[in-house]
């Protein structure tokens, strides 16, 4: 007995594949075949193919595209390429980026990390994604190709509903652009075990020393979300009580009162993952806590500056 | 066609632990799994499934799918030539729905085609119209008077009584409870699958990764309506069983269709039709009474236990067997009540899987040791080793337990062994949540816990379990070499290793083949019930100890006549010079074995010599619990196993490690959630198994304390480490948080009191009040 694997797929049930060398010749594609489902590490797209959720007419698969593997400063901007994948993230950006090189620590394995990229992250849209709620505490935006030219979409409305995005047919995602951390930055996510979990919910923070912070909550609502009360609220105490610059510890109450509006910004539902009575009251904890070591790490960089 | 034979040369004797033939290829994935299996020229078959877990079935249209070019068949019940069931216990299962439908995913059409694809689009075009009927979707609902019958005769698949001592015994103190086990799947990673391939003589070659070949032939050869001699079964390489291979699955579909069409027919089920395509783990409703005297010597137990064995029977009548002799645990206790139910309902089938029915028996009755540990204000070490069974203790059924039990001593190594260092709270990965990043160290608390099991070995209540093996010995290229054939399945335990090293052993010869095992040979029974090595290895070494004796007569010995007495090594005791010459022709003997039998229980009152061999396992968790997330680490699981002889040592290890994964994972992750007979996490992002990094350090200790009625001794070791570690993880939780968890797997919710809709579980009720002596056997329908 000789083994071997399945030939290529017959006639009726084929799929078109392409491969373009260029970002143009992508975006050429992209064009003229809009259902073409973009692919780039496939963490995403072939578990959907796998469990027989998707059959795509044709998969546009972006590995070969150069422009969009990279990283650079792009002005006061960084500018991740859509192809940069979570490994890189974790292992270039977690100076510039801690909350993003914490949420890519997160992903699936090794192995998932190696090949999952940000812009398949962000293509998905799924309310889980583990970087969106560290794009949208950043205020990071989302940048869209087409033969059309470039535009660029903030985080907080790339997101229209449980995987669906502001994306258009013949758009591609290139890249996000994004501050470089003004101050600390945070995540956390809950799962149900202890490493290789889609997140029961999750959260993300940035504190912009003496500028305001920024929030994001995931798997807690249809879409990735920002507590906007939450940060409205930190950044008043923040600024009002001079906490910014006396960087004394921050009050309890002020600590639990963030978390306590973080959670009430979630509109999560009951699943297999877990109850939404849950992930309001691990919300409430994760934003508490996340608050709690980012200030932290805020008043050491203090003492470090003198 | 051939499959490749397992050959080693590498030396290795009964208590070493040799390299295993198929390790290097599992890890460098080269290993040949039953997926992988391939002829030129095959056809690829697919199976279409209900979605509904109970329907009438009112219309059946192929046409579109017969239509489709590249389809070669499309067959429904009506194209079963001979028996249109099948089953472990009693043939109950349709092989293709005839009707109606019972449960989610039952097969109701395959089709054949030159790709799969086109096989699963075809059968996509099956058009069926159910009409839809509510589910029976709870255990407890479908004995009640006038539910509906998921099959004709009601729903009562079995009921076991065990009945010892005074059944209104008195006791001064008292505790009850109620607990809940959640649907386990044994989650293997080697989907069902194999390749059917017609013969010229009009039967069938089956290759496929199975647990028992012959009971597959059987059932197969049932529904093809052939000779069992016609179906030829060899094993295909097996990616992980633990139960769910023993029931069939693509076994006959495969046959059928490579019948039909006159063409090989391979099936390979992709992950979320495997979790429709196998049974799993019975989930429990069980409700304890336990009396136990001041000074903490228990006194008597009551317990009614209901297992949902979903639409069909498979192997629930033993299951139930095993919940109602094993219920009680390792314990001396003189008067017993035990009542032990298996149902039918619209769930998906339950059968087989590792710790058959004492997994969740365990469960109840060591939470309620904790509670009356607890009531006395004593140590829950203690309060066991109080009342732990020894040998010579007597079972609830009466039996003797004839080897040795050594339960305190279990208990007492892993109490005594050091406790793990203070967690690291610099490093992310030893925290609850791991590198999730939800904790720096707050609201985590450590809680330790104990559990301890015992399970029988073996298959039970009168069952005439043997094996057969052929041992061959002749010379290869000048030198002695022996072959080893059996048809017992190798699914990763390490078998194959194991008989190799015995047949050295006993022959002392190096050059050992293990075949392919198949049903040319007789039976070896069921990799299952932690038997294969007691029973296939004792065959094994029956069929050596009768070469060893035809050479030794060869050899004009006068001692050939009882090799037994023989000191093990043919070439020790003849000389290797010698045996060379004595092999001018082979030698070889076929052994059917058999452990010393078994019998049937009573009836009415559950007392019999049930079991062959019991083994025990005990184990002490250490958890970190985050209290206000829920979020647990396991820090560190001791166990203690008596294993009566450590053929391999590094294989008893990794069964030992294995089963605690398993355990670890029921205690704080695995469930098949079922809402209304429907599987809401049919795939491995949200049926949870554990990590590595949800792994604990395992220390070990293995004791051998030798079974005389065993073969070297030897004591079953697959099963007991999934028993107990449950309990014992679950016991360390409650003691980190004093939340009185009752089911499993325990969630976040049940330690944040955030369950979706209802508030925290309800107090443990008092179903069988202390003063409600129970005069007629407990009721369940309530």
């Amino acid at each position: 007995m000789t083994t071997r694997h399945p030939p290529g797929s017959p006639g009726s049930a084929a799929v078109e594949f392409l491969r373009p060398r260029s970002l143009s010749q992508a975006l050429a594609a992209k064009a003229e075949l809009q259902d073409a489902l973009p692919i780039a590490g496939g963490t995403d797209v072939m578990v959907e193919i796998n469990f027989g959720k998707r059959r795509p007419a044709a998969l546009l698969d972006l590995t070969g595209v150069r422009e969009l593997r990279g990283w650079q400063r792009d002005g006061a901007l960084l500018r991740v390429g859509s192809g940069v994948t979570y490994t890189r993230l974790e292992a270039e950006l977690a100076g510039l980026l801690p909350g993003l090189a914490m949420a890519a620590r997160t992903v699936g394995s090794p192995q998932i990390r190696n090949r999952g990229t940000i812009g398949g992250n962000l293509g998905a849209a799924s309310p889980a994604g583990d970087c969106h709620p560290v794009l949208l505490a950043a205020g990071a935006a989302v940048e869209a190709g087409s033969v059309r030219g470039a535009r660029l979409i903030p985080a907080d409305a790339f997101f229209l509903g449980p995987k669906r995005s502001a994306l258009a047919d013949d758009e591609l995602i290139t890249a996000v652009l994004v501050p470089p951390a003004p101050g600390p930055q945070q995540f956390a996510k809950v799962g149900t075990r202890n490493a290789m979990v889609i997140a029961v919910c999750s959260f993300a923070l940035e504190l912009r020393p003496g500028a305001g912070v920024g929030t994001g909550i995931g798997s807690a609502g249809p879409t990735p979300l920002r507590a906007r009360d939450a940060e409205d609220f930190l950044a008043a105490e923040l600024a009002g009580s001079g906490l910014w610059e006396s960087r004394e510890p921050l009050p309890g109450a002020v600590a639990r009162r963030f978390g306590e509006l973080a959670a009430a910004a979630a509109r999560p539902v009951d699943d297999v993952r877990g109850s939404a009575a849950y992930r309001r009251h691990a919300l409430s904890v994760l934003a508490r806590r996340a608050l709690g070591w980012a200030w932290d790490s805020y008043r050491k960089e203090g003492h470090l500056c003198g | 066609m051939t499959a490749p034979t397992i050959t080693s040369i590498r030396a290795g004797r009964i208590g070493d632990s040799p390299q295993r033939p198929d390790g290097r290829q599992k890890v460098t994935g080269e290993f040949a799994y039953s997926s992988d299996l391939w002829l030129d020229g095959m056809l690829w078959g697919a199976t279409l499934r209900s979605p509904h877990p109970r329907a009438r079935i009112t219309g059946l249209d192929i046409t579109g799918a017969v239509a489709m070019p590249g389809v070669f068949a499309v067959l429904t019940h009506e194209d079963v030539p001979g028996r249109e069931t099948y089953g472990l216990e009693r043939p109950d299962q349709p092989v293709l729905a005839i009707d109606q439908i019972r449960y989610q995913g039952e097969p109701v059409a395959l089709v054949a085609a030159d790709h799969p694809e086109t096989a699963r689009r075809a059968a996509g075009r099956i058009r069926v119209s159910y009409r839809e009927e509510p589910p029976l979707a709870d255990a407890r609902a479908a004995l009640a008077p006038g539910a509906p019958s998921v099959h004709p005769g009601g729903n009562l698949v079995r009921h076991v009584r065990v009945r010892r001592g005074d059944p209104d015994a008195r006791a001064a103190v008292v505790v009850t409870g109620e607990y809940e086990v959640g649907m386990q799947d044994q989650a293997f990673l080697g989907p069902e699958s194999g390749l059917a391939v017609p013969a010229a003589d009009g039967g069938v070659d089956l290759f496929v990764a199975t647990q028992w070949l012959h009971v597959d032939r059987d059932q197969v050869a049932a529904s093809l309506g052939l000779d069992p001699d016609l179906v030829r079964i060899t094993l295909g390489g097996v990616g992980g069983a633990f139960g769910a291979r023993e029931d069939l699955s693509m076994q006959i579909h495969a046959c059928l269709l490579a019948l039909h069409t006159g063409k090989p027919v391979k099936m390979s089920y992709s992950r979320e039709e495997s979790f429709f395509g196998h049974v799993h783990r019975h989930p429990a409703s069980m409700r304890y009474e336990h009396g136990c005297s001041a000074g903490g010597r228990l006194v008597y137990v009551k317990a009614d236990i209901v297992l949902d064995g979903g639409a069909y029977m498979s192997s629930s009548p033993a299951v139930a067997a095993n919940a109602a002799t094993l219920g009680i645990g390792p314990y001396e206790v003189p008067n017993v009540v035990m009542d032990s139910y298996a149902v039918y309902t619209n769930n998906p089938p339950c059968g087989a899987m590792r710790g058959f029915g004492a997994v969740q028996a365990c469960f109840g009755y060591e939470s309620q040791m904790d509670k009356m540990a607890a009531a006395l204000s004593m140590d829950p070490v203690e309060f066991r080793v109080r009342n732990a069974m020894r040998e010579g203790s007597v079972m609830p059924t009466g039996q003797v337990v004839d080897s040795a039990a050594p339960v305190a001593e279990l208990l007492r190594l892993v109490r005594d062994r050091p406790p793990p260092p203070a967690r690291d709270t610099g490093d992310l990965r030893s925290l609850p949540g791991g590198v999730s990043n939800t904790t720096h160290g707050e609201a985590v608390v450590r809680g330790v816990g104990y559990g301890v099991s015992i399970k029988n070995v073996g298959f039970s209540e009168g069952f005439d379990d043997y094996s057969t093996a052929r041992v061959r010995l002749e010379l290869t290229g000048g030198e002695p070499s022996a072959q080893v054939h059996t048809a017992a399945a190798e699914v990763g335990q390490g078998l194959v290793t194991v008989l190799e090293q015995i047949v050295r052993s006993e022959l002392g010869v190096e050059r050992v083949a293990v075949l392919p095992a198949d049903t040319t040979i007789g039976s070896a029974g069921s990799s299952s019930a932690s038997r294969q090595t007691y029973v296939t290895g004792g065959a094994v070494r029956a069929a050596c100890a009768e070469v060893r004796s035809q050479l030794l007569a060869r050899a004009g010995d006068p001692a050939a006549g009882s090799p037994g007495n023989r000191p093990p090594g043919l070439a020790g005791a003849a000389g290797l010079g010698d045996l060379v010459a004595l092999l001018g022709k082979p030698a070889e003997a076929t052994v059917t074995w058999r452990h010393r039998p078994t019998a049937p229980l009573d009836p009415g009152t559950g007392q019999g010599q049930a079991h062959v061999q019991y083994a025990f396992a005990a184990h002490r968790a250490v958890v970190d619990v985050d209290t206000e997330l829920g979020l647990v680490k396991v820090v560190e699981i001791a166990t203690a196993q008596d294993v009566g002889k450590a053929m391999n040592p590094q294989a008893v290890e990794g069964q030992i490690h294995g089963g605690i994964a398993q355990g670890l994972g029921l205690a704080v992750m695995e469930e098949i959630q079922v809402a209304g007979g429907v599987v809401r996490n049919p795939s491995f992002t949200d049926y949870l198994i554990p990590t590595i990094l949800d792994m604990p350090p395992v220390r070990l200790d293995m004791l051998e304390l030798a079974d005389p009625h065993a073969p070297y001794g030897l004591r079953g070791v697959g099963e007991p480490p999934a028993i107990s570690s449950t309990p014992a993880i679950v016991a360390a939780i409650r003691d980190a948080t004093g939340i009185p968890l009752t089911r499993i797997p325990v969630r976040p919710e049940h330690l944040t009191a955030t369950q979706p809709d209802e508030g925290p579980d309800p107090p443990s009720a008092m179903i069988m009040g202390r003063n409600a002596p129970h005069r007629v056997p407990f009721d369940p329908r309530s």
